[in-house]
């Protein structure tokens, strides 16, 4: 971590560089230390609770908020800094629904085509492409606080995207849309990336953040692990072990009592089991405990998902501490 | 600087959305020529009709005349006759008489006694306007007096210029323009920066290219407009129903009403960007909304305030567009001999705007 980094050299290979990060609202840390490299044309997610930094790493990215101590560069421009000139690069997805709730579908598209100063020769046309591309055309003349959440957040995404941004900063898109809503909007930010738009996009579902190119993991305001959802489910430093137990109940609290095991989840019928790799054999361990308690199960190693890697970089910070 | 597009790109949304706001919609008409029909019928201080009692102890054809031509002033009416001026001091009291009038037994007899008074008006003096009136009621004349038959000397004769009729509609409608369009101007734009604030459209749009000054100022423009209607409509109804003369050049009239729009509506922006709430945002508005009824010169004459208070009322736009109103519909002054509340005016408008452009955080922390 460099102590103080006064200024960070933009590459042209990333989108976001952050060095440093922090921002503190009176005694808490809301975003504490954070070090970020967000590559081009890319969707890069956030992953972590409510309250672990998400939205307010994303509005200090955009200039809404001054970091307390730290620096970034977003496009080539410095923040903290003067990010007017940031502005008309970056589009921005509120968490809360922003656009005028009293004003129509095209009225609202309008309104930030002009806003943007969007060519008067390709206004109408560029606005009707986004009606059409996100299924909005029966809404042009709804007043959009009639609207339902799925048809709110494609309109947010269509006036974010209208002025062609280079970055599209999204903050918790999918939170109040089905999951249907979520399988099209997500096929949408893939079309954006594929035709150069980088994609900062955080989220509290796990689904989502597999879908990411990369993403961070944070936690209480701190990045605990980054990288791509592959590297971070191989470099877990955990192994997975799936148990199908007769009596799953008398398993799981057999399991939970010993200080090898990391975590025990129950999924069903199953239970999820998180053992360090620093335990040898684990599949052999667990079943000899099992065993020990006349539990009758059969066990398999399988592969770590994107929960357990969130379980696992979570954990090194709970109560707990891990037997090395 | 700024992006004409993007100015009124913010002026069309603002009308877009009070376009479907009916009940502001309304309130734009209704508040104008309600408020006029009710204060300028109500406000009155021109005083008549005081109610009264008499206690007539004296009962003879003189003291009963006097009170015939007492009731002919149309000052007093008088609806109660009691027997002692205890009771005339019970009803005073108990707030059913403003006015009492004590005919000693002796009338007759006062009356042609130069050194004494012939009856006497028990007044509730709390209400300085009542005692006015009982202190020229004081010097009129007993008309039967047979010692007098000229009319005493006056020392001064009294001219009333600009409303020879001394009507009070004449005085009160011109000064109404200023608090109908100081009350619904700041109204309008206290609660504009805040509402967006408090429905998250300010989180969008401060990550939009749109300056403070384009905010601010396509947001003050369509309601520019509107108190302009709102002026038509009070000059209207001044018209029809008080017959109010404008005697100077309505343009002039149109222009210093213009700069005082402007002066409200920068003082409303003020305010929004001040308050963090709409509720707020309503209480630091009555905040300078009562001041401008009260100091401006509307309800007192100026001059007669305490000099703290005139200092007070300088700040307030009111206070000089009141001059600019009576100067140029009653007494036909042009703009040229009215210039420094009109400067006055425009460098209100010109300072709360800059405070508000400078208050407005582009940022949430």
């Amino acid at each position: 971590m460099p102590a103080k980094a006064s200024s960070v050299p933009g590459s042209q290979d990333f989108a976001i560089r952050a060095r440093n990060l922090s921002k503190q609202f009176g005694t808490l840390f809301a975003v504490d230390s954070l070090d970020l490299d967000v590559p081009k044309s890319q969707i890069y997610g956030f992953l972590g609770p409510n309250g672990s930094g998400k939205s307010t790493t994303i509005r200090m990215l955009c200039g809404l908020l001054t970091p307390t101590t730290g620096t970034a560069n977003v496009l080539g421009i410095d923040i903290p800094g003067d990010t007017s000139k940031l502005k008309p690069k970056i589009g921005y997805m509120t968490q809360k629904f922003s656009l005028y709730t009293d004003l129509t579908t095209q009225e609202n598209l309008g309104f930030i085509a002009d806003v943007y100063t969007i060519d008067r020769a390709t206004r109408k046309d560029r606005i009707e492409e986004l009606l059409e591309h996100y299924d909005l055309r029966a809404q042009r003349k709804q007043l959009t606080g009639t609207m339902s959440g799925g048809q709110k957040q494609r309109l947010a995404l269509a006036c974010a995207v209208l002025h062609r941004p280079e970055l599209l900063l999204l903050d918790e898109p999918t939170s109040a849309v089905d999951p249907s809503s979520r399988r099209d909007f997500w096929a949408k930010l893939f079309q954006l990336a594929n035709s150069g738009t980088t994609i900062l996009v955080s989220t509290h579902y796990m689904d989502e953040a597999e879908r990411c190119h990369r993403l961070a993991i944070l936690d209480k305001g701190r990045k605990v692990a980054d990288g791509s959802p592959a590297e971070l489910q191989a470099s877990t430093g955990m192994i997975v072990v799936e148990v199908l137990a007769k009596d799953t109940f008398a398993a799981q609290t057999c399991l939970a009592n010993l200080d090898e095991i990391a975590s025990v989840t129950q999924l069903g019928v199953r239970l999820r089991i998180l053992i360090p790799e620093s335990v040898g054999q684990p599949l052999e361990f667990i079943e000899n405990a099992l065993r020990k308690n006349n539990i009758g199960a059969e066990s398999a190693i399988v592969p770590a998902s994107l929960e357990d890697v969130f379980v696992a970089v979570t954990y090194k910070g709970g109560k707990k501490e891990l037997k090395e | 600087m700024i992006s004409m597009r993007r100015l009124f790109a913010i002026v069309r949304k603002e009308l877009q959305q009070l376009r479907r706001d009916r009940i502001t919609f309304a309130m734009i008409v209704g508040i104008p020529i309600g408020q006029m029909l009710l204060f300028g019928f109500a406000i009155n201080t021109d005083v008549r009709n005081l109610t009264s009692a008499v206690a007539n102890q004296a009962e003879t054809h003189l003291s009963r005349q006097f009170i015939a031509e007492l009731s002919q002033t149309q000052v007093l009416n008088i609806q109660y006759s009691v027997s002692t001026v205890r009771e005339l001091e019970a009803l005073l009291r108990a707030g059913t008489i403003s006015v009492g009038v004590y005919i000693p037994p002796d009338f007759d007899r006062r009356s042609i006694d130069p050194q004494r008074a012939a009856a006497h008006l028990l007044v509730d003096g709390a209400d300085p306007t009542i005692l006015a009136i009982a202190n020229r009621l004081a010097t009129m004349p007993l008309g039967f007096d047979a010692s007098r038959s000229t009319p005493p000397p006056r020392t001064l004769e009294v001219r009333p210029y600009y409303n020879p009729e001394r009507r009070t509609e004449v005085n009160i409608i011109p000064g109404l323009i200023g608090i109908i369009l100081t009350f619904t101007m700041m109204l309008f734009t206290a609660v504009a920066i805040v509402r967006e604030r408090e429905h998250g459209n300010l989180e969008m749009l401060i990550n939009t290219p749109v300056s403070t000054l384009e905010l601010m100022v396509g947001k003050v423009i369509p309601y520019v407009v509107i108190g302009l209607i709102q002026l038509a409509l009070i000059l209207a109804v001044g018209r029809l129903l008080f017959d109010v003369p404008i005697r100077g050049s309505i343009v002039d009239l149109y222009i210093a009403s213009l700069l005082f729009i402007a002066a409200n509506l920068s003082l409303g922006i003020l305010i929004s960007t001040l308050a963090r709430t709409q509720f707020q945002a309503m209480q630091l508005m009555i905040f300078v909304l009562l001041p401008s009824i009260l100091l401006s010169g509307f309800m007192f004459p100026y001059e007669g305030m305490p000099v703290f208070a005139q200092y007070l009322g300088e700040i307030l736009p009111n206070t000089h567009f009141m001059r600019l109103t009576r100067g140029i519909m009653l007494r036909g002054a042009t703009l040229a001999e009215l210039s420094q509340p009109l400067l006055i005016l425009v460098a209100f408008t010109t300072i709360t705007m800059i405070a508000a452009v400078k208050r407005f955080s582009r940022r949430l922390d």
